[in-house]
């Protein structure tokens, strides 16, 4: 993009600039060539830093079969960070592949994406599950590793299966780990008042009720994000119409205007009392705040979040319970339980290492490692129970386990853009949740989806 | 600036003269130098600035994701599958009517851009210009006031977003602690609701728009003749008089470069709203420039109607610009 707004200051004093002689020549050019170098040293200290942040070498002795592989990640805080470390010693340890990570923070590995897979990408990248893998693999940015999925396919259930591969039925990704979208609460409020986990939407809203008579805020809420509130929608979803309309619905084979998704705004509007006021200004860190303090009674979001934003101390006395049903037909059936893995980009280099790798990361084993530090996340592998699990985890085991099918996350089964028309949408829906608005919201959503799935 | 002065005597077909005679007078080695001077600046701009622009221009007019190249055939021939881009294809003006038509936020957007500029004009300028008529005056302690007041124009506009959100933060935040509204049920979402968000963004461009107008009108005010100021009074002007009859259109000047900052600032705020908003889309803070990131920069691309709403972007600067350079360029040939 052409920068359209020049500095006036900068254009009006280059105006009579050419009239001091050979001083002024000198000077300029000699301007000229020390931002020419400091240009080129910015290069070569950018590209050192990329080459060799992190070699591992927990001395393998097998260390020749693969030779090295860089592997491109975007687990950049801490915490995820040393997970995969840890992940990748252990995978060197069992493959001989020695793996060299680059860690990019976690908002410009996504947002470079699409650069980074057409430029020079590792021989292996983090990514995403669900939608969010077809459209890079659908695109030929992204190597079908179907072999690797001939080794490591038992690990695996039917719907992580389905998750890893693209539209033209070739698997792209090996998965490592999922968290469930449920109701947290703190086990110590619902004792000391005395409250029960709701199973219904009727005793769910009776509940929050109580909660609000008792001066607790009965759901902490939160949508500065953008994202945190597309959550509610999705489960809101698929308790009333179920998955399969969900995904009709993200792939637009429905369309926005249908009655089905005023179905599901209309329940939202029930709930609406019961949020946390003015949602549209707070970060979900704060919601998640507000219900670790007991000021909040309950807080729908992902494990991955509350959990991971809990202080160690009070992660004990956090619980969940999956959304209460709505419609009988379907139950308890469905959750948001998005799914994060690895990819082999097109064009990486060492591919028989990278294989190896992947192969070796499909497995339990594998999972059981990157979990060891991770309390908040679940392995995808077939009735995994890493040994370092706490009760949450295992909750969330037995909860995804329940579903007949789980989503991704609106913004990982659609295409982004809807997502981010979406967004704003909803935005406008908290801010004045009438029918009104929900009329305009359902047309406007279909007009914008109309030109991004042309 | 000192020898327009003295030009400004001499008759102008005298002026013409002269300069034709110093062109014939350059050596070789001036007009290499000369060539130098102009060629490579010239070629920096056309590589960097207008190249990318026509670039941009092209690319409005076709659907692509950034993937692969962009063929010379129109989108209608390729397949479609739901969901999954096609490769590059030309678009005709599609994004337009697009962008015009369908998408929600072009309109608010281009209100907002102008409902900036708004406000800086009738609030954030003559601010600053009261602020440095204020200060120009010697007033006790001015220099600590200069520098106050100045304080904000030297943070960066990212660092500006994140000390406001914590003066706005809902329940945690400075404002709403102070006057007690931090509660669930009665707290004000400044920078969530809105009808409230955009004015709240206002008043953090206005901080510091206000402090940068006070400086260039300091630096004009300096150099206004005191001789002028003084005649005024003696021929009986109160103060009032003697700012808006004899200072103020001895700053005509100012008075432009200022209105063109003005301008510029307000078409290409954007620095606080992505703070605000963390990158992510907000309901209320619309703007040209934000809505063209959004497109263009992200996972997925969608680069021809990102580059559509630039080129709009780029049309409405435009105007400005070109007032701008005539009268630069004006007062040069005089």
């Amino acid at each position: 993009m052409a920068d359209t707004a020049p500095d006036p200051q900068a254009s009006s004093g280059g105006t009579d600039g050419s009239r001091s002689g050979l001083s002024r020549r000198s000077m300029l050019f000699g301007i000229g060539g020390a931002t020419a170098a400091a240009t080129l040293a910015a290069c070569s200290s950018s590209k050192k830093k990329s080459g060799t942040s992190s070699g591992s070498q927990s001395g393998s002795a097998t260390g020749t079969a693969g030779g090295t592989i860089s592997f491109g990640s975007n687990y950049s805080d801490a915490a995820p960070k040393g997970a995969f470390k840890a992940l990748t010693d252990q995978a060197t340890v069992k493959t001989g592949v020695k793996v060299s990570i680059n860690t990019v923070d976690h908002n410009t590995f996504q947002n470079n994406i699409s650069s980074y897979l057409q430029g020079t990408p590792n021989d292996l990248a983090t990514w995403f599950a669900g939608y969010r893998l077809q459209f890079f693999a659908a695109q030929g940015l992204l190597d079908p590793i179907d072999d690797v999925w001939d080794t490591i396919g038992t690990n695996f259930s039917d719907a992580v299966k389905n998750l890893s591969k693209g539209v033209d039925g070739h698997y792209y990704l090996v998965p490592i780990y999922n968290y469930p979208w449920v109701v947290f609460y703190n086990k110590s409020v619902f004792a000391s008042k005395g409250y029960q986990v709701p199973k219904t939407w009727d005793a769910f809203i009776a509940l929050a009720k109580q909660m609000q008579k008792d001066g607790l805020i009965p759901l902490a809420f939160a949508e500065k994000d953008g994202w945190p509130a597309l959550g509610t929608f999705d489960i809101i979803n698929l308790r009333v119409n179920g998955y399969d309309y969900h995904m009709s619905l993200m792939q637009h084979k429905t369309p926005w205007t249908d009655k089905g998704v005023t179905a599901v705004f209309d329940k939202w509007r029930e709930l609406m009392p019961y949020l946390q006021k003015g949602a549209n200004g707070r970060i979900w860190e704060d919601a998640a705040k507000a219900l670790e303090n007991k000021q909040a009674g309950m807080m729908f979001q992902g494990s991955n979040q509350v959990a991971a934003n809990y202080a160690s101390a009070h992660l004990s006395d956090l619980d969940f319970f999956p959304y209460p049903m709505i419609n009988e037909q379907y139950g308890q059936d469905f959750m948001d339980a998005p799914a994060d893995g690895f990819i082999m980009p097109k064009k990486g280099k060492n591919k028989d290492g990278a294989k190896a790798v992947l192969k070796y990361i499909g497995t339990p084993d594998a999972e059981a490692t990157y979990l060891k530090t991770d309390q908040w996340d679940v392995g995808v592998a077939n009735g995994l129970i890493a040994p370092s699990y706490n009760q949450i985890q295992k909750k969330s085991v037995a909860a995804i386990g329940a579903c007949k099918n789980v989503s991704q996350f609106m913004d990982r089964d659609t295409v982004p853009d809807m997502a981010t028309a979406m967004i704003k949408l909803i935005q406008g829906f908290i801010d004045s949740p009438s029918t009104g608005t929900v009329t305009s919201l359902q047309k406007s959503a279909e007009d914008q989806a109309k030109s991004i799935f042309s | 600036m000192v020898s327009t002065t003295t030009d400004v005597r001499t008759p102008p077909a005298a002026t013409k003269r002269r300069r034709r005679r110093r062109v014939r007078r350059l050596t070789r080695r001036d007009k290499v130098v000369v060539s130098l001077l102009l060629g490579i600046p010239l070629l920096l701009d056309v590589a960097f600035v207008w190249l990318p622009a026509l670039g941009s221009v092209f690319l409005s007019f076709t659907k692509w994701t950034g993937v692969g190249g962009v063929h010379l055939k129109s989108c209608s021939e390729f397949q479609t599958l739901p969901g999954l881009p096609q490769p590059g294809c030309l678009n005709g003006v599609q994004n337009y009517t697009q962008a015009f038509g369908h998408y929600p936020d072009f309109w608010p957007a281009v209100r907002h851009n102008m409902l900036w500029l708004l406000v800086f004009i009738v609030i954030a300028t003559p601010l600053g210009m009261l602020f440095a008529v204020l200060i120009d005056r010697g007033i006790r302690g001015s220099r600590i006031y200069q520098s106050v007041l100045f304080l904000p124009v030297m943070l960066s506009l990212a660092l500006i977003g994140i000390i406001w959100e914590l003066i706005y933060a809902p329940n945690l935040g400075l404002i709403n602690t102070v006057i007690g509204r931090n509660g669930n049920t009665n707290l004000i979402d400044w920078l969530g609701n809105p009808r409230l968000n955009l004015w709240a963004v206002l008043a953090e461009a206005t901080w510091r728009q206000s402090g940068y107008v006070m400086v260039l009108y300091l630096a004009g005010l300096k150099a206004v003749d005191p001789a002028l100021k003084e005649a005024a009074v003696i021929d009986g002007a109160n103060s009032w008089q003697t700012f808006w009859r004899v200072v103020f259109p001895v700053l005509r000047p100012i008075n432009i470069v200022i209105l063109v900052v003005t301008v510029i600032e307000s078409l290409r705020a954007f620095d606080l709203v992505y703070i605000t908003g963390k990158g992510n889309p907000v309901k209320g803070l619309e703007l040209l420039s934000v809505a063209v990131t959004q497109n263009i920069v992200g996972e997925t691309q969608r680069i021809g109607f990102g580059s559509t709403l630039g080129v709009v972007l780029l049309v409405i600067s435009l105007v400005p610009i070109s007032i701008f350079l005539y009268q630069v360029f004006r007062r040069e040939e005089r």
